[in-house]
């Protein structure tokens, strides 16, 4: 068993797990923050992606233990006091989502590349960037838009604060 | 998953002797490809040696005559890599083009030489720029380090420290991904190097994995312009067959990608 303390949205949670405990079972069944999904459990679907220090990952394919010391967000972190985030807006806004259940790892890739590439981003940059997500719903196409509106939103919001 | 246990390593030396110590350990570089084998159960290491907060083992810097890069830098960090972009444009593509963001942030290029997958990116870059794998005992040109479909010249618990590459007057990498998985049914790197030397490296397609195509080499040191592949014959008795694609398929992919990365070098 491992002891493992990481900072979750801000918090801290420490739990004793088995060593082979996946970070994304930690998330969800450790600190019940089950908005992280587990789609393909394959390391392909990307329903599972959350940031770790700053950074998208599969959180099926990394250890708990691996994390431990690390800041984590998931998408219940993306909110602040109840506002949503500019790229869950667009989501809701743009029809991104349908069944829903790509939605959390679609949307925290989605800041991920907004975050390293800035914004606005085109279709191309985008598509390219959602390779490791997969949707079985909306064909993309509304993933794609709301991404984009969000990102030409941030880029504004950028700029209006400089 | 079977149960396992994990070490985080503070230093190779440290991660040495905790693998010497474990029945059947395992090193922990990226995880990208360990942790899903472990999960399909087709791997059960009793512990799993965590190299990735090894100080030692991370970060890119610019040597006299080229680019080292530690074992445990991401894909992501070399493919951003100022250095490797100005110096190996087609490395920087390459690296930026391994499997998606997410795995770009977590898989490294140790883990990926280590394992050395027939279809992994990596490889055809080492081997056409000639680079040097260096471990913790000694250091393996990268002529002597692949050996075949998942072989390496590598000990048992011998560790992957860094990967010394030479500049090359121009470089470039196209591959043809697999639309679902994303590795390379067929990818080759070519280099320019600076004695006027061209080197050509083929990932993806052959049965012994990473190989390099001397017929190409010679064609593009007379002529480096991609009608010089025209009529070189890549023979497909040497290539992989899969439910992905024939054997003849990917010699004929390998000719195409090869006229792709020549024409990418400018």
């Amino acid at each position: 068993m491992a002891d493992v303390t990481m900072t979750v949205n801000g918090k801290t949670v420490s739990k004793t797990v088995e060593d082979r405990t996946l970070l994304v079972q930690f998330l969800r069944e450790g600190a019940g923050l089950t908005g992280t999904h587990v789609g393909c459990d394959t390391s392909q679907c990307g329903a599972c992606v959350v940031h770790v220090d700053g950074k998208a990952v599969k959180s099926c394919t990394m250890l708990a233990a691996q994390a431990a010391g690390s800041e984590v967000t998931t998408i219940e972190g993306l909110a602040s006091g109840g506002e949503l985030h500019p790229v869950q807006a667009a989501f809701r806004e743009h029809h991104g989502l349908q069944c829903g259940f790509c939605t959390p790892g679609m949307i925290m890739a989605a800041v991920d590349m907004i975050n390293r590439l800035g914004g606005p981003l085109d279709e191309a940059t985008i598509r390219a960037e959602l390779e490791g997500n997969i949707c079985r719903c909306t064909g993309y196409h509304n993933i794609v838009k709301a991404i984009a509106a969000a990102s030409a939103e941030m880029a504004g919001v950028r700029t209006a604060a400089e | 998953m079977y149960e396992t246990t994990y070490h985080r390593a503070e230093s190779v030396a440290d991660a040495a002797t905790r693998l010497a110590g474990a029945e059947d350990g395992k090193l922990l570089a990226g995880g990208q490809t360990l942790l899903p084998t472990m999960k399909q159960r087709l791997a059960a290491p009793s512990d799993v040696i965590d190299l990735t907060h090894i100080a030692d083992l991370k970060g890119i810097a610019e040597t006299g005559g080229g680019v080292r890069i530690g074992a445990a830098t991401t894909h992501a960090e070399v493919a951003g890599s100022e250095i490797v972009k100005r110096l190996l444009p087609g490395l920087a593509a390459l690296a930026g083009h391994i499997g998606d963001p997410h795995v770009r942030h977590r898989g490294t290029i140790g883990g990926s030489l280590a394992n050395n997958d027939p279809a992994a990116d990596y490889p055809s870059a080492v081997l056409a720029l000639g680079a040097v794998i260096h471990t913790y005992t000694r250091q393996l040109p990268a002529e002597e380090f692949f050996a075949g479909m998942f072989e390496t010249a590598l000990d048992e618990g011998e560790i992957i420290t860094a990967v010394e590459f030479p500049a090359a007057t121009a470089s470039a990498y196209a591959k043809y991904p697999n639309p679902a998985s994303r590795y390379a049914m067929a990818g080759v790197f070519v280099a320019r190097l600076g004695d006027g030397g061209v080197r050509v490296a083929v990932t993806g397609a052959g049965q012994d994995g990473v190989f390099r195509h001397e017929g190409m080499e010679q064609a593009l040191a007379g002529n480096f312009a991609a009608e010089a592949l025209d009529g070189i014959a890549v023979d497909a008795d040497e290539m992989l067959s899969d439910i992905h694609g024939s054997a003849e398929y990917r010699a004929h992919l390998v000719t195409v990608m090869a006229k792709r990365a020549v024409a990418a070098c400018g």
